[in-house]
């Protein structure tokens, strides 16, 4: 099993770190070749507008929807939760979505950098509460009656999963706790 | 929010500039340029009065943008602002966090407005980026709050020259400090004028305790691919895409340049036809008083 991290620009070294050292095979993914032999993809965070953009000029969009619907796992934080999803509100005017989780997705929900916060989380199926690192953090307005919330803040959704895509609008990879992405291994590329 | 929240901790501070990584911060004057610039895939835009190439040639007092001119870049991109004060003008960084700029860059580039201190940046919620030319000075705008730090460069020229200097600077220090022994930490803290807990944090990890991007003179895509092969986490493009002959396309090839560092075909192929670039300066040219990478205690 071998998962990939989208590195056009963003926080992808921390992504590879932390599966690194659950032992897990991974590559930096900067062509869409490199899409051909991985199990799972996350799409770190970053600037979502920058990412889209790198992704449109490589031919990322065609490449990411081809290898999901062969049956690749995908993983959004934050920018890559706004990726994925179906529809972004407020998106930037050429910023196209790539519709893989049916989701709604609302930019910089919280307000600007300032409003940047950490708060514990209750987290479906890790256990003790995991601390969530929100910066400059989107959220999931809605998803689809296929999908499982696995964490709500102040009422609202900050983490979904259906079926093999996974969603969190915090970073899990800024936190040195490996729980998410043992999840990620685990229980969405392993379970497909 | 609800009251189960932090703001303004260390972590989303240097969150921020963790997510800026492997792109360019690309300087604007005006609305208008700010938005060529997230169109162009910046990742940020730092917004000035006028661009360093600008300060230059006019000279007298560079100071903090107008608050009109900062709301406006504020309300035309998506994107992250950034605004420039200038050093130890804690009152210009209060006016920024304010107007809800998304960091503050404690600048060079700007006339200092204290010659012996910089900005406390602890007692804000909004994060700083400072510039340094070696891990003494880092590791000093480190403890005093930085966020984030750039090495200086010579700012205004469109001549990498000083900004390979300071990275390799940087790293060589690093590299060193990482190799001494521990009991050798004490007189390396007193020779780097830094604060013992951050050097031992270098010694310990072998890296910066921080984001550290590129700035000062960085004018072509091959610039850029430079500085991220030398090791740096980013780049600042400031005179070197709005004082170029075709603005979008060099942002674009340098936003392309700077993922793809270490793809010679790709740099090439975005590096043709670009139009002017930016009209160089010797570093040798500027008298000693009017070098910006002086600045900063």
């Amino acid at each position: 099993m071998r998962v990939g991290v989208l590195a056009l620009q963003g926080a992808f070294r921390e992504h590879i770190l932390a599966f690194e050292a659950l032992g897990a095979s991974v590559r930096a993914v900067r062509l869409p070749a490199q899409l051909d032999d991985v199990d799972g993809l996350v799409i770190p965070g970053g600037e979502s507008t920058a990412i889209a953009k790198l992704m449109r000029t490589y031919g990322f969009y065609e490449a990411v929807r081809a290898r999901h619907t062969d049956g690749m796992a995908v993983w959004g934080t934050c920018a890559g939760a706004i990726l994925i999803a179906s529809d972004i509100v407020d998106a930037s005017s050429d910023q196209e979505p790539l519709g893989l989780m049916h989701s709604v997705v609302r930019r910089n929900a919280y307000g600007r950098q300032v409003d940047s916060f950490e708060a514990d989380l209750d987290v479906a199926h890790l256990g003790e509460p995991f601390r969530g690192v929100f910066i400059r953090a989107p959220l999931i307005e809605s998803v689809s009656e296929d999908a499982e919330v696995l964490a709500r803040h102040g009422g609202l959704i900050v983490a979904a999963r259906e079926g093999d895509l996974l969603a969190t609008t915090f970073h899990p990879e800024l936190t040195g706790d490996p729980r998410v992405h043992r999840y990620f291994l685990d229980r969405v590329v392993g379970a497909r | 929010m609800s009251d189960n929240a932090t703001t303004g901790t260390l972590r989303v501070k240097t969150g921020l500039a963790e997510m800026l990584k492997g792109g360019v911060i690309m300087d604007v004057v005006t609305a208008e340029q700010a938005r060529i610039a997230e169109d162009a895939g910046a990742v940020a835009v730092m917004s000035l009065e006028r661009v360093p190439a600008d300060i230059r040639a006019a000279g007298g007092v560079a100071r903090m943008a107008d608050p009109t001119i900062v709301d406006q870049i504020v309300g035309a991109v998506s994107i992250p602002v950034m605004a420039k004060c200038r050093i130890g003008h804690f009152v210009e960084a209060q006016i920024l966090q304010s107007l809800g700029v998304d960091y503050i860059d404690e600048s060079e580039v700007l006339t200092p407005a204290d010659e012996e201190h910089h900005v406390n940046k602890w007692n804000f919620t909004v994060p700083f980026v400072c510039g340094a030319r070696n891990l003494g000075e880092a590791l000093r705008r480190i403890g005093e709050g930085a966020a984030m730090i750039r090495t200086k460069g010579e700012p205004g020229t469109g001549n990498v020259v000083e900004a390979v200097r300071h990275m390799r600077t940087m790293l060589e220090e690093i590299a060193w400090v990482a190799g001494v022994r521990e009991e050798q930490l004490f007189t390396v803290a007193k020779d780097l004028q830094a604060p013992y807990d951050l050097v031992k944090w270098v010694h310990d990890s072998g890296t910066l305790p921080v984001v550290n991007f590129s700035a000062g003179g960085i004018a072509t895509p091959a610039d850029a691919a430079l500085m991220m092969q030398l090791g740096c986490d980013g780049v600042f493009v400031g005179s070197g895409i709005f004082k170029s002959g075709d603005p979008i396309k060099r942002a674009k090839a340098i936003v392309e340049a700077t993922t793809h560092f270490e793809d010679a075909d790709i740099i090439a192929r975005v590096s043709r036809d670009l139009g002017e670039a930016m009209v160089g300066i010797n570093i040798s040219d500027i008298p000693d008083a009017e070098r910006m990478q002086e600045r900063g205690w």
